[in-house]
């Protein structure tokens, strides 16, 4: 990464005449149609289009450029708490960009798509797999997307049982990530919380008595936020079930369950996953993700259409040809479409090619590990870092500031003071349930050299903090930028070149 | 006679006419106000019912409205300068209101009240 | 161990004597068994990378090769620019995370502050948030951000000719909203205006937007003119879907006085992929800036006064709002934001414009061939068109896509109903692809 911030802006560097790509010719002219396309003058564009008038190299090395302000996983230790930040395998991309799939237009009839269906429809069941679920749509194409899928299989499942009316409650703890009950709003679901212990758990007891026939479901994570196995979660199960209401389990850390335990087993009915955290897709800077949903048997006919089928015999009975085997269908008791199409498809051709490299052998290895990981970070810290909840945790956990609140160093200090030395900055003030939450998560593809440097580096900003607090509160100072100033950003926004 | 709620809005009663914001202790605990969201004239406010948001850069707040009645006056400098709230949140109130029913302003607190609910970490 | 996982044995004894415990099982010590995977995943053995080349290529065989594409619908196979690819490429760009750390995200929030200017430019609109998943996920949170930002507004009339993909998504995300959905009839392939004024003249009072295509679901460019005034005399939003690259020639959301522009940019050089990823925008004028859902990223200075990017409006999205917020979104499709803008940026205003020139040649020339036989014509003869039409054939539309795939790999449209079929052109054919579709069009029945 750069020191120096590359600050220029492509329109900076447009010179008029300029430009950066030779349109193909096709050898066709006017003179070659009888009636001369046209467009009437009051639907042409009057205003002229100002873009960046730009080489080819100058255009290449503006962007290089750019990038050397950016940290991503390939540039250094990526500890954000919740996101897991794995490595992303160089194969996956080759085989995203594989020409026979990058080229294929969403209409293509399914005779001609059939690898490309077949691809799709393998990911399916190695999530089922996975997860522990009959069924899996890939249409949502991010893990916030996957949720509103997701509650909307709950929604018309009621309907379907002439409850939909009825049960409009979701029930979420409060110590989950904003975007549940954001999902849960635009879904048309009332959200109501449930308290969490002191360790984040839900507490049983609160949870018992809102449970009544206004409930759809809850929503949870497991290990929840704070990394901790959620033990009560067949008793919780069983009371929700009894109740008339779903388990949705959110994907955001299934992780630390790869090779240990499934959520179907558990008794969640619905789950998401999502392909750029658990199946190492590149993060792209926030996208493009996906966020596929599975269900347990009974409610895959609510998955959005369309659905990749496979058919082993015809509606007669026939053997199907291998050209059929793969089909899309469109139920017309499913829930509606949340995507025009099957959703991110280079996406899931990535999270293929990383299960099939992993295998099953890879990936009964990787949820330990990712928990090794964190563990060891944790032990090796909590004598610098205020750890709030000792005992077993899973492939993330929480300190709460530094032990030492004397210096006025806070979190916020300290992730920018992590910036200085080369690593990104864990999670940080969530979950809410601590003032200075600091949520670091390694992932299993960081080395233990990694992990000791970066040990070394968190307890040499504990150091700093009582001996220097000045210079920890004042991070960052050697990266591209300093701090920025948000109130103004926020105050008078600026949100084109136009406006600056 | 100035009124609060729970929800930290106030109101300032001078005749049928009730002028609403936000405390001086919730634009503390909010930070750098850098927009308010407020209703048009005319619009017809329930109590308890929310009629705008307060933001700051990593907060928002909901606004509700401590009365029933119609929205009579709009604080157009908040507009421009939020931050006003800031610099004096008394001063600068929100939006001024007609009181359809004063029986709405008997289950809000006096000042000697707020501030205890404020002392207490509301 | 597996190549991405660095441990040795050694590594992993030693740090599990950190943690105390004396086996990675231990780690799980609180996980019941009855709870605990009982057997290995049902799934193969880990690959090489040749096998997972291997696997691909075998998949890639099982499709039929198809090399000439028209077929559009909204998603159009216009060529790239290798540079677009080999930017989007840099690992800096690819394996970062949103730019919460914008000391050290200064390259994705720099190019996200590209793309939202070249795409308020493009669209004619004050501003553009940092992108939404695609083209229908777009519009249906347009007609969400419609229904948030009137107060006692519930009801959004959408035209009959917008793309039924694209309106299947709406009626889902309003089905299930609450959001209620009327549908402005079509008359002769456009919108009505007549039952439009109808509609608006009934329940104008509830009606908080009003969202038209244009370019429309059978190619047609619909003269929008004076809608925007009839929307806003009812004080309901005009929202625009259109296709991103059209935008360098066709009059702008802008220009016609919207108040919402979205649609899909996957125009704008995005490979096809079978569906994605591609790119959602969503414009607005700046009264509805803070009614944007997404991300929107704004210009500021740092602590030593150097110009900078940063994620601004945060008190809209939902991790602040949680179930007040307008949206759930909580990404924006990031590279593809980097893709476009590069695209843009390489191509330039100019190359647009040949772009859909060439597009729009290519499109007259097989409409002319497809009907110079008499056995197939213009399905609304008298609209104005781009780049796609609407065929109406004597022959099985079934018998055409399957001949011209299984003998000519090409996709011929996109079928609309037994004898109709919607077909799009882009500068990437040739004559002789136009020729030869017509060829095998003349044996189909």
């Amino acid at each position: 990464m750069n020191r120096k911030v590359y600050g220029k802006l492509i329109f900076e560097l447009s010179r008029e005449g300029r430009r950066g790509y030779a349109v193909p010719r096709s050898g066709l002219t006017a003179d070659d149609v009888e009636n001369k396309p046209t467009l009437p003058e009051g639907m042409r564009r009057s205003a002229p289009l100002n873009l960046p008038e730009v080489d080819e190299p100058t255009a290449v090395r503006h962007y290089n450029n750019m990038s050397t302000n950016n940290f991503g996983v390939d540039t250094g230790f990526y500890p954000l708490g919740s996101c897991t930040m794995k490595y992303n395998p160089k194969i996956n991309e080759e085989m995203a960009a594989h020409s026979c799939f990058a080229g294929l237009h969403p209409s293509t009839p399914a005779f001609a798509a059939q690898g490309a269906l077949e691809l799709y429809w393998t990911l399916q069941k190695s999530l089922c797999e996975i997860g522990g679920m009959e069924e899996f749509t890939l249409n949502p194409f991010a893990g916030a997307q996957g949720e509103l899928t997701g509650l909307m299989v709950i929604r018309a499942y009621h309907a379907s049982r002439g409850e939909g009316e009825k049960r409009r409650k979701v029930i979420v703890p409060d110590s989950a990530h904003g975007t549940n009950p954001a999902s849960a709003a635009v879904c048309g679901l009332e959200v109501v919380e449930v308290k969490s212990r002191e360790d984040g758990t839900v507490d049983v007891a609160d949870l018992e008595p809102l449970l009544d026939d206004s409930v759809a479901a809850i929503m949870l994570t497991n290990p929840n936020t704070l990394g901790i196995f959620e033990k009560d979660i067949p008793r919780i199960a069983s009371l929700v079930h009894q109740a008339g209401a779903l388990m949705y389990y959110d994907g955001a850390n299934l992780n630390p369950l790869l090779g240990v335990a499934r959520p179907g087993d558990m008794g969640f009915d619905v789950m998401h996953v999502n392909l750029h955290k658990t199946f190492s897709t590149p993060h792209g800077g926030g996208g493009p993700g996906s966020g596929p949903v599975g269900v347990r048997k009974g409610l895959e006919k609510f998955l959005p259409n369309p659905r990749v089928v496979r058919r082993t015999e015809t509606p007669e009975g026939f053997p199907v040809k291998d050209t059929d085997r793969y089909a899309i269908e469109y139920s017309p008791i499913s829930l509606g479409s949340v995507s025009a199409t099957l959703g991110n498809f280079a996406v899931q051709a990535r999270a293929l090619a990383y299960i099939l490299t992993l295998g099953s052998d890879g990936l009964m290895d990787a949820g330990k590990l990712a928990t090794l990981n964190a563990t060891y970070i944790k032990e090796s810290l909590k004598d610098c870092y205020l750890l709030p909840i000792e005992g077993l945790s899973k492939h993330e956990f929480v300190f709460d500031g530094l032990r030492d609140k004397s210096t006025g160093v806070t979190t916020l200090n300290i992730a920018k003071r992590l910036l200085d030395h080369g690593y990104h900055a864990p999670t940080i003030y969530f979950p809410l349930l601590f003032h200075e939450s600091l949520m670091i998560e390694p992932t299993e593809t960081e080395s233990r050299e990694t992990l000791d440097e970066f040990i070394a580096a968190m307890r040499d900003i504990a150091r700093e903090a009582a001996e220097d607090p000045e210079t920890v509160k004042t991070a960052p100072h050697l990266t591209p930028v300093t701090r920025p100033d948000d109130t103004t950003a926020a105050l008078n926004p600026i949100l084109t070149f136009d406006n600056l | 006679m100035i009124r609060y709620c729970k929800t930290h809005e106030y109101i300032r009663v001078e005749g049928e006419k009730g002028y609403i914001g936000i405390s001086d202790y919730a634009q503390k605990q909010l930070g750098n106000v850098v927009y308010v969201d407020m209703p048009d004239l005319g619009d017809e406010l329930e109590k308890g019912e929310d009629f705008g948001a307060i933001e700051s850069v990593k907060a928002a707040s909901d606004l509700i409205a401590p009365v029933s009645g119609e929205v009579v006056e709009v604080n157009e400098a908040l507009s421009e300068n939020p931050r006003l709230i800031n610099a004096d949140a008394m001063a600068n109130w929100i939006i001024a209101v007609n009181i359809s029913d004063p029986a709405d302003l008997d289950d809000l607190m006096d000042q000697a009240a707020y501030d205890e609910f404020c002392a207490a970490g509301h | 161990m597996h190549r991405y996982f660095p441990h040795t044995p050694a590594d992993i004894k030693e740090m599990l004597d950190r943690c105390g415990v004396s086996s990675l099982d231990d780690l799980y010590g609180d996980v019941d068994s009855s709870l605990r995977l009982k057997q290995p995943y049902n799934l193969p053995q880990g690959m090489d990378e040749t096998a997972v080349r291997r696997y691909f290529d075998h998949l890639a065989k099982k499709n039929v090769t198809i090399d000439v594409c028209f077929a559009g619908g909204g998603f159009y196979d216009h060529g790239c620019p290798a540079a677009v690819k080999s930017i989007a490429s840099r690992s800096e760009f690819l394996t970062a995370y949103t730019p919460y750390q914008p000391e050290i995200s200064q390259g994705t929030l720099q190019y996200i502050f590209e793309y939202q200017t070249m795409m308020s430019r493009l669209t004619g609109m004050d501003i553009s948030n940092a992108s939404m998943y695609d083209g229908a996920t777009a519009t249906a949170e347009a007609v969400l951000m419609a229904v948030a930002s009137q107060r006692k507004r519930n009801l959004v009339l959408v035209s009959a000719t917008l793309s039924p993909d694209v309106r299947r998504v709406v009626d889902t995300y309003a089905n299930y909203h609450g959001v209620e959905l009327a549908t402005i009839p079509a008359e002769d392939g456009e919108t009505s205006r007549a039952e439009l004024a109808r509609m608006l003249d009934e329940r104008g009072k509830e009606v908080a937007g009003v969202v038209v295509p244009s370019p429309n679901y059978y190619g047609i460019i619909e003269n929008h003119e004076g809608l925007a005034d009839l929307c806003h005399s009812h004080k309901a939003l005009l929202i625009v879907n259109c296709v991103a690259s059209t935008l360098a020639v066709l009059k702008t959301p802008g220009e016609l006085g919207a108040d919402i522009a979205c649609g899909d940019a996957q125009s704008l050089g995005i490979p096809l992929s079978f569906g994605g990823p591609y790119l959602g925008f969503l414009c607005a004028t700046k009264a509805l800036m803070r009614k944007m859902p997404g991300r929107i990223v704004g210009a500021t200075t740092d602590s030593e006064g150097r110009r900078c990017f940063v994620l601004t409006l945060q008190a809209r999205e939902q991790h602040i709002r949680r179930e007040k917020a307008t949206s759930n979104i909580c990404s924006n499709q990031g590279l593809m934001t980097l893709w476009v803008s590069a695209y843009m940026s390489l191509v330039g205003a100019g190359g647009l414009r040949e772009i859909n020139e060439a597009s729009s040649l290519m499109a007259r020339y097989l409409l002319e061939k497809m009907t110079s036989d008499g056995r197939a014509r213009l399905r609304y003869p008298s609209k104005p068109f781009l780049n796609e039409f609407l065929l109406e054939t004597d022959y099985s539309v079934d018998s055409l896509i399957a001949a011209a795939i299984r003998k000519g790999g090409i996709l011929p449209g996109i079928k609309v109903d037994d004898h109709t079929i919607l077909m799009a052109a882009t500068e990437m054919q040739t004559r002789h692809d136009a020729d030869h579709l017509f060829e095998i069009a003349k044996t189909c029945v």
